[in-house]
């Protein structure tokens, strides 16, 4: 497919979770497939997650989380971007979350969620695929 | 017939007769792997996580001099730290367990000791791991989910609440804050009646690895390493069987190094803390004993048990012949081993099982002093009661049906094993040679290379396994419908923070204020100098500081770190 533009990813590491391995190797499987990229780094909280994505107008935010935090921080973030008008901004993301719980953050508005094991052309291929999709409606 | 000895002493002294023998055998090798060569066609990479394996070893690869071996318990301690293996005594089976409150970790505690499990391990929630009390605004949504919550010496209290101090050997992991939950344990044990010099256990201690890959830190990395220090010099007087720090590679392989880099950049870590006892005019075998080590047992069989025989041979050298320790104590590598958290799959989990009973084999063939075997159900949430229970089981068949225990170092000799061990001991220093060129291992995490290195090792394995070079079972192989979770989860609520905020309340508002406020000016005034600031933060916490009040109050003299940004 081509996008008439690079999408603008936004790799997030909130909460206190320092563990970034998987959050790096998406962040550079992202940027190898033509995204731009921009990385937190560690310890971030939503509030500074919800500042980033606005000032650097990204089209996804990927939250990664592996400290059983995510049902506070997913939402939190969806939160803070709806506040400031910017609902139209996929939150995904991955780590170690149980599948009821990803079912429960998709009904709030969450996107996909990736857990261990997932390749990282599953992850571009469902970024890309949404990103068609919204250029799309707003064709 | 030229056995292995011959070899050995030919390969080391070089008699023509052996010499000729070895010319024999390198030309049958050759001429033999010419002729098999091309019947190794299956499409699978032959290597480990350094490259690639031979198809066999002969004496060709591997005839260590005895001086490189010893005997088991003997310098160099290639074949182990203890002259009867475990004959005289297994391993400790330590299972790293924390959830909720204090009160709900308790409960795990009893049921694990109950269970013929011999030492504690306690994992902390990620706000204590990071200093900041329950009720913190950082805290929110963390409080109890990833271990334990403790916020005081009454939180640490309860913990142990029952299980006497005196008896049982108690790890902790805990690093940024480590001085200080080190601080609430020593108080606690004295409220049970029991003094420092009676205390066993291990407090994780080991900062660098932190900014290298574990990132929960506070301060900066100087001050970060005084107060290691301190923990070293304190220790050494008061809390003598106490181990200071375990010197951990463990989190440097699963953030996606390999072998070769765990071993070297964990022991550049361990030489790193020498020279700064050292330098703080500690005598060597002063403080040197008390320091262990943990590594991360992964999938690669061979590579394991080859890493950790090396592991204890660059030690005891470089602490006898470079530090000039004169104890054996100072030369004996002691370590902790946890089988490989990276390794388990979230596909068909209860393959975990298998993957984990091949790990603690390797671990205990690598002579470990201690193993935390990973339940099935780790990579989907924290283990559930029954999946730790099959964790434990796994090391006690180990341990009591396998015979696997009753003779020392049994690989040694083994062609590839010896072959291994020297090709790690030669990559460790390779590394060690780059550090230096970087200025030493702070430099050189201050830079970033360490991170850099590890990084790009992990991508690489992403790669591979993408590439179909690595498989997995489950997850690019032998797929099945259904993969995902079927096995029951711990769920943890947030009733934990409810009832921590409810704690520190009641603590503040029960506590001598007056107390709480002098023991924090004091411990300022200490941070300032250069005087040993743990008696300080011990009289805090006798004084139920919290955890938080603790760490600010060194904060405002140390600052806080700030990670080098980059992916």
């Amino acid at each position: 497919m081509t996008a008439s533009r690079p999408i603008r990813v936004l790799v997030a590491k909130p909460g206190l979770d320092g563990h970034d391995r998987g959050a790096k190797v998406v962040a550079a499987a992202l940027r190898d497939a033509g995204m731009e990229v921009v990385y937190t780094g560690l310890h971030q909280t939503p509030e500074m997650i919800a500042t980033a994505a606005v000032q650097e107008d990204v089209d996804v935010v990927g939250l990664s989380i592996l400290s059983g935090a995510h049902m506070t921080l997913f939402p939190r973030v969806l939160q803070l971007l709806r506040e400031q008008g910017r609902d139209d901004v996929l939150i995904t993301g991955g780590g170690i979350i149980p599948q009821d719980d990803m079912d429960a953050l998709h009904l709030q508005g969450v996107g996909k969620l990736f857990g261990p094991g997932t390749s990282t052309s599953e992850l571009v291929r469902y970024i890309q695929d949404w990103f068609a999709q919204r250029q799309r409606q707003e064709a | 017939m030229t056995s292995i000895g011959d070899l050995g002493r030919a390969t080391h002294a070089g008699s023509d007769d052996a010499a000729d023998e070895l010319d024999r055998l390198r030309a049958e090798v050759a001429a033999w792997r010419a002729q098999h060569a091309a019947a190794e066609r299956r499409a699978v990479a032959f290597s480990n996580s350094s490259g690639d394996v031979q198809p066999v070893y002969t004496a060709l690869d591997a005839a260590p001099a005895f001086d490189e071996l010893g005997l088991p318990g003997d310098f160099p301690y290639t074949r182990g730290v203890h002259p009867t293996g475990y004959r005289g005594r297994l391993w400790t089976m330590r299972q790293f367990a924390g959830f909720g409150s204090a009160g709900d970790t308790n409960t795990r505690y009893k049921f694990l000791l109950a269970h013929g499990q011999t030492g504690l391990s306690v994992a902390f929630d990620f706000p204590t791991l990071m200093g900041y009390d329950s009720d913190h605004p950082r805290a929110e949504g963390e409080v109890g989910k990833c271990g334990v919550a403790i916020s005081s010496l009454a939180d640490m209290e309860r913990l142990f609440d029952g299980i006497p101090l005196g008896d049982v050997s108690t790890s902790m992991t805990i690093n940024g804050p480590a001085i200080i939950l080190f601080a609430f344990y020593v108080a606690a044990a004295e409220k049970q009646g029991v003094p420092s010099e009676r205390l066993r256990g291990t407090i994780q201690n080991d900062i660098l690895k932190e900014y290298m890959a574990q990132h929960a830190w506070i301060y900066p990395v100087e001050p970060a390493l005084r107060l290691i220090v301190d923990v070293f010099a304190w220790a050494a007087e008061h809390a003598p069987k106490w181990n200071t720090i375990s010197i951990s590679g463990y989190h440097i392989r699963e953030a996606g190094a390999t072998a070769a880099q765990e071993l070297a950049f964990t022991l550049a870590n361990g030489l790193t803390y020498v020279e700064r006892g050292i330098a703080r005019g500690l005598p060597v075998d002063v403080f040197a004993p008390q320091l262990s080590f943990f590594w991360d047992i992964h999938n690669d069989f061979f590579e394991e048990i080859a890493k950790l025989r090396a592991a204890r041979r660059i030690w005891a050298r470089q602490l006898r012949d470079r530090f000039g320790a004169r104890d054996p104590r100072s030369w004996m590598m002691r370590f902790h081993s946890q089988t490989a958290g990276v390794t388990l799959t979230a596909q068909q989990p209860m393959n975990n099982i298998a993957r984990v009973a091949y790990q603690a084999l390797a671990a205990v063939l690598g002579g470990t002093q201690s193993l935390h075997t990973n339940s099935m159900d780790e990579t989907l949430a924290l283990p559930t009661e029954a999946a730790v229970q099959v964790a434990l089981r796994t090391q006690q068949v180990l341990a009591f049906e396998t015979g696997v225990p009753n003779v020392s170092d049994p690989l040694g000799g083994s062609y590839y094993v010896e072959a291994l061990t020297d090709q790690l001991e030669r990559e460790a220093e390779a590394l060690f040679a780059k550090i230096e060129q970087q200025g030493g291992a702070v430099a050189a995490l201050e830079e970033g290379w360490f991170q850099r290195q590890i990084s790009e090792s992990a991508g690489r394995q992403q790669w591979e396994q993408e590439q179909g070079l690595r498989v997995t079972v489950g997850v690019n192989a032998f797929e099945s419908a259904g993969d995902e979770t079927a096995i029951p989860l711990l769920r943890i609520g947030d009733e934990t923070t409810a009832e921590q905020r409810q704690r520190l309340v009641t603590l503040r508002a029960t506590r001598n204020s007056a107390h709480c406020d002098a023991a924090l000016t004091r411990l300022r005034e200490t941070a300032a100098t250069d005087r040993n600031v743990f008696p300080a933060i011990l009289d805090a916490a006798r004084a139920y500081c919290t955890l938080y009040e603790i760490r600010a109050a060194m904060e405002t003299v140390f600052g806080e770190y700030h990670e080098p940004v980059f992916f």
